[in-house]
């Protein structure tokens, strides 16, 4: 083991995030692993990961900008 | 380009956002009306002894501890439990993920079984979130819900409005509307299910009083969460009166009658009605008897 620094955030499990897609527009997914985010870029929404629970509501989302 | 907007155009009689808040609260209370919870659910999933059918891919929605348990021992490894608070979510027993029905985060064909288990009634737009959940459905996938028929918390409501009457010269909605069985059967078919079966089963609930009764609403983060809610403090007397119009302090008798949904999505090899007008047999012929007008008609 060379990285002892335990990940920041607490991953999601890989079966899920397999079938979860975008609640508003049901496109793609990308896992921003680093920021703890599930990112919808038609959207331009990123979906937060708190506790290993991905919150894929709308309204909680944070907009990208750009 | 601008992104969809996040807020649906139609709001609807719910307010989502507090039932939100409700239901996070409620994940820490959740297990003192467990019993109740887990009857509903154990009444639901005994429609799964109807089918030979295997499920291997459950979703849970809304089933706040109560479902996730019980599919799986009936040995469905891969349960999802999905809840509109994190909180309820991270409690429900499935692998959690923060979803509101009306906008299902789940790629087409994510599923072969999904369950909402006393969740869907507090759903704005109910004919969307069900195409959604069809639409997450494997073709040949269960759809399985019950939801809290009309007469449910009838005495309650009858009860809360004639006290607020007397009060206050008139009454506010504090009990939530809920749907006919009517509604049930028609909302699956507009939803696309093939074999939608809608039908009424019955929970018979009893509280020691009617105040256990108002605390177990609270316990499962079910007080009414309408847009059109009274906003104002309700009138000191309101529920002290409505709980002695009930019973006093003796025990209160609720039955719960419980709208059942079934569906299943669409499969080419599935049974399936034959089109109107394509029979080639005359039904007297089938049965061998003579034709005869029944003499009926219409009536006016």
């Amino acid at each position: 083991m060379t990285d002892e620094t335990p990940p920041k955030h607490s991953p999601v499990d890989p079966r899920l995030l397999e079938i979860l897609v975008c609640p508003v527009t049901k496109g793609p997914l990308r896992y921003d692993r680093e920021a703890g985010e599930l990112i919808s870029d038609q959207a331009g929404l990123a979906y937060p990961i708190r506790d290993g629970i991905p919150i894929m509501l709308p309204d909680e989302a944070r907009r990208l900008d750009g | 380009m601008s992104a969809p907007s996040p807020t649906p155009a139609f709001a609807g009689p719910f307010d989502r956002r507090l039932l939100a808040r409700r239901r996070a609260r409620a994940a820490v209370t959740v297990g003192r009306a467990a019993p109740l919870l887990d009857a509903a659910a154990s009444l639901l999933l005994d429609r799964l002894d109807d089918t030979t059918r295997r499920f291997t891919r459950a979703l849970d929605l809304g089933g706040r501890g109560a479902v996730a348990p019980l599919l799986r021992a009936r040995g469905i490894e891969f349960v999802v439990s999905a809840d509109l608070a994190p909180a309820m979510a991270g409690v429900a027993g499935g692998l959690p993920v923060a979803a509101d029905e009306e906008w299902l985060p789940f790629a087409v064909g994510s599923f072969d079984l999904v369950v909402a288990s006393l969740s869907l009634h507090t759903v704005n737009d109910l004919p969307g979130a069900l195409i959604q959940i069809r639409r997450a459905l494997r073709p040949d996938g269960l759809f399985l819900a019950s939801l809290p028929g009309l007469g449910t918390l009838q005495p309650l409501r009858e009860a809360l409005a004639a006290v607020e009457a007397d009060l206050r010269g008139g009454a506010a909605p504090r009990v939530s509307p809920f749907p006919t069985l009517q509604d049930g059967a028609a909302l699956l078919q507009r939803a696309g299910f093939a074999l939608p079966v809608a039908d009424l089963d019955r929970l018979d609930a009893a509280w020691r009083s009617p105040l256990g009764l108002l605390r177990d609403i609270q316990a499962v983060g079910e007080q009414a969460a309408l847009h059109a809610r009274d906003r104002r403090i309700p009138p000191r007397g309101l529920f002290p009166g409505a709980l002695a119009r009930l019973a006093g302090d003796g025990p209160i008798v609720a039955p719960l009658p419980l709208l059942i949904l079934t569906g299943w999505a669409p499969a080419p090899d599935q049974p399936k009605p034959a089109r109107r007008g394509s029979a080639t047999v005359r039904l007297a012929d089938a049965l061998g008897v003579e034709e005869r007008r029944s003499g009926d008609t219409p009536p006016r």
